[in-house]
């Protein structure tokens, strides 16, 4: 009998196929999650007990997990300055690109001025314009505005950087806004402004919520632009952790904790708004 | 506009007044809309559009920046070893990566379908992707470390291939001189006097701390006592030290403890003959043996230093390595771009085919794929554009030693411009390399956005 024909052989040939994928997707997901049980179990581990044996080793004993490094973290103002430092940085960025790139995506999508389509086509070009390429120069220019080392500084760097996704981003949702729409409003009177912040910001929430959790992880998980800009004073997690793996071996205790620290923001972040999360990144990966 | 055109009218045949007010709104419209765009514009020309346009120039300038020197920055790019290696590393980046991610995306996209739980995988694959490339550096520099009793990975490998292969309990241990061992030239040792069956031999060996006795380890004592059988050669292999003194050399005492799970060969006339393992008080035995002379060897295999696993981070494998660490983090990212994908797909040409008896895999290869090829195509290139500038990852994974064997373009133009290099007109040429590698991904946005607008 041909077996493609025999509904009952089929239905155990693909019970089998389904059970080898599960099996398979099992185990890959069992190998992307041991990498952050590792962190998450070595963050938990007292410095002797990480050099008498591996954090699997721990599994067996829980007695020595506690909370202890977590606490030292807590208590060590280097660490707890950098955190701050950290949202001091994202959440000022978020802001502020989201808002200069609404104005301007609102303005190219449906204001007149000289120049629109060519500019925003050298937008477009931006897009993928390394932020390696700009260090040097920037540099220069806050060191002679005073600018080199204060947050002010790494915020303004990553704003310019992160603009050209916002208003590509923003500009083609805004430009799906039915023309009727934002007629009727002219015609009632209203000023532009009021236009911009009564209708286009409400019908552009959910475009504006996905650039804004985009861009805050993409502040928050930033090690390159502060490494240069930001001084010990100003700098944040990510950079005062880089600074410490040098003796990686010895500052377990210390590294684990700071980078279960650093990331549990972004993941509860991903957690919480996963549908927006998605599209952001999604559609920030063009950069 | 209408509003407009109805004053126009009352106004009557006297047209240039409302000409002029409408002139002056136009403008005013104008001057708003500058209004709004200008933040945006003022930030990019000082910060983004200057820097570019800064960096191409200062490349033509040597490293204090006051002599021209024409291109000479960029042919020291491909003779200076140092960079010559980072364009390199850069380049088997952008070779493997995009590649072994699209293809590992689309094989969890089409298999993630077939389970009820694909929105959990997908949230788990996805996660990395939140996770900083500092965190995600610390999180593999834990994974990869050498010592297999601190890095997962090796310690993985370590248990695999101890499985396989075994594992040596005594690397440390010897044999006293003149106590009736002789060391091989392989690393094993021999007993010198001829044995027949119905002798009995102690082998003592020393270096073994008491330690690092395997659990279980036995008084060799009591073993040592019994006489062997006529057919039979017997024996024991032990600690040959008493643990606070005492004791004598080369004989069994009683405070001595067995070498558990030693493997001992018969050999006759130069051939092994049987091959037994050591009991927990280090005793064994051969039985059933012919007539005639025999020598007992401990096989060099006992005395072999432990497996070590793999050098991660070592300079052969570091990139290899850091690579992995990628893939960790952006496969959930390709797997859920091209699952979108293949949601998308016409089911009716999937039916169809299964209607016709096309296998999964028939389907899959002259169906799935052809059709995902757009989709596909973007992942890659994608992929492609965020590789070339990977300088996290490599910062923090590569260790100090190695950092040089694992430099990619990013690191590279930051180590050569403020890590110490201090020449900025290499470094801005590098800089400019990184910008040009981009460009096509600049020509292709560019071009599908004016595509988009017609």
């Amino acid at each position: 009998m041909n077996p493609a024909t025999n509904p009952a052989m089929n239905t155990v040939r693909r019970g089998l196929g389904n059970g080898l994928v599960q099996a398979f997707l099992v185990v890959i997901g069992l190998v992307w999650l041991t990498p952050l049980a590792g962190l998450f179990v070595s963050s938990m581990r007292s410095a002797q007990d990480t050099a008498k044996g591996g954090w699997w080793t721990a599994l067996a004993s829980p007695g020595q997990l506690s909370f202890d490094n977590y606490s030292a973290l807590l208590k060590n103002a280097g660490m707890t300055q950098a955190f701050w430092n950290t949202v001091l940085i994202s959440v000022p960025t978020t802001a502020l690109v989201v808002g200069i790139a609404a104005l301007a995506g609102y303005a190219f999508a449906w204001l007149d001025f000289p120049g629109r389509e060519p500019i925003f086509l050298l937008v477009v070009a931006l897009l993928v314009v390394p932020v390696q390429i700009g260090l040097l120069p920037v540099a220069k220019l806050f060191g002679q505005l005073g600018l080199f080392g204060t947050i002010p500084g790494v915020v303004l760097f990553h704003v310019a950087y992160g603009l050209p996704f916002a208003v590509f981003l923003l500009r083609n949702y805004f430009a799906e806004i039915p023309k009727e729409m934002l007629e009727a409003a002219r015609m009632d009177g209203g000023s532009e402004w009021r236009i911009f912040t009564r209708l286009v910001l409400p019908v552009g929430r959910p475009a504006i919520a996905s650039l804004a959790i985009f861009q805050f992880l993409w502040v928050w998980n930033d090690m390159l632009v502060a490494l240069l800009f930001a001084d010990s004073s100003s700098q944040p997690l990510t950079v005062e952790l880089q600074s410490q793996i040098r003796q990686f071996g010895s500052n377990i205790d210390v590294l684990a904790p700071g980078a279960f620290l650093s990331l549990i923001v972004p993941v509860v972040v991903f957690f919480a708004f996963q549908r927006h999360f998605v599209q952001g990144v999604m559609a920030g990966s063009v950069k | 506009m209408t509003a407009t055109t109805l004053v126009d009218k009352a106004a009557g045949p006297s047209a240039a007044p409302g000409a002029a007010r409408k002139r002056r709104t136009r403008r005013r419209g104008r001057i708003i809309a500058l209004l709004f765009v200008l933040p945006a514009l003022v930030l990019l020309g000082a910060l983004v559009v200057y820097p570019v346009l800064f960096s191409v120039g200062r490349s033509f300038f040597d490293a204090s920046g006051n002599r021209f020197v024409g291109g000479d920055n960029y042919t020291e790019m491909f003779r200076d070893p140092a960079t010559l290696k980072a364009i390199r590393n850069t380049a088997i980046w952008v070779v493997v990566a995009p590649a072994l991610l699209t293809g590992l995306g689309l094989i969890l996209a089409v298999l993630v379908e077939k389970v009820r739980w694909a929105t959990a995988f997908k949230l788990l694959l996805f996660m990395p992707m939140a996770v900083s490339f500092l965190a995600a550096g610390i999180i593999f520099r834990l994974a990869y470390d050498e010592d297999p009793d601190k890095g997962v990975l090796n310690a993985a490998v370590v248990s695999v291939h101890d499985a396989f292969q075994g594992t040596s309990s005594y690397p440390t241990a010897r044999a006293r001189d003149g106590q009736g061992l002789t060391r091989g030239q392989d690393g094993s040792y021999l007993t010198g006097a001829g044995l027949s069956p119905g002798d009995s031999a102690d082998l003592g060996l020393v270096g073994v701390l008491p330690k690092d006795l395997p659990r279980g380890a036995a008084s060799a004592y009591p073993a040592a006592s019994r006489t062997a059988a006529p057919d039979e050669l017997r024996g024991v292999v032990y600690l040959d030290f008493t643990p606070g003194g005492g004791g004598k050399q080369g004989k069994v005492d009683p405070k001595e403890s067995g070498l558990p799970g030693m493997k001992v060969e018969a050999i006759r006339d130069g051939r092994s003959i049987a091959s037994a393992t050591t009991a927990s008080d280090g005793s064994f035995r051969f039985t059933g043996l012919d007539n005639g002379t025999y020598t007992l060897k401990l096989p060099a295999s006992n005395f072999a230093p432990p497996y070590q696993g793999v050098s991660w981070l070592g300079p052969a494998l570091v990139t290899p390595a850091i690579i992995g660490a990628y893939l960790w983090i952006w496969t959930g990212f390709a797997m859920v771009l091209i699952g979108a994908g293949l949601a998308a797909l016409p089911r009716d040409t999937l039916e169809a085919a299964r209607m016709d008896g096309a296998n999964e895999w028939q389907i899959f290869r002259r169906i799935t794929v052809p059709l995902l090829a757009p989709v596909l195509t973007v992942v890659f290139v994608t992929l492609v554009i965020n590789v070339m500038k990977v300088f996290d990852l490599v910062y923090i994974i590569a260790p100090g030693p190695v950092q040089e064997d694992a430099t990619v373009l990013a690191t590279q133009m930051w180590l050569v411009s403020f890590g110490g290099g201090n020449n900025q007109g290499l470094g801005s040429a590098l800089g400019v390399l990184l910008l040009l590698l981009v460009i096509p991904a600049m020509v292709f946005n560019v071009r599908r956005f004016r595509r988009s607008q017609r």
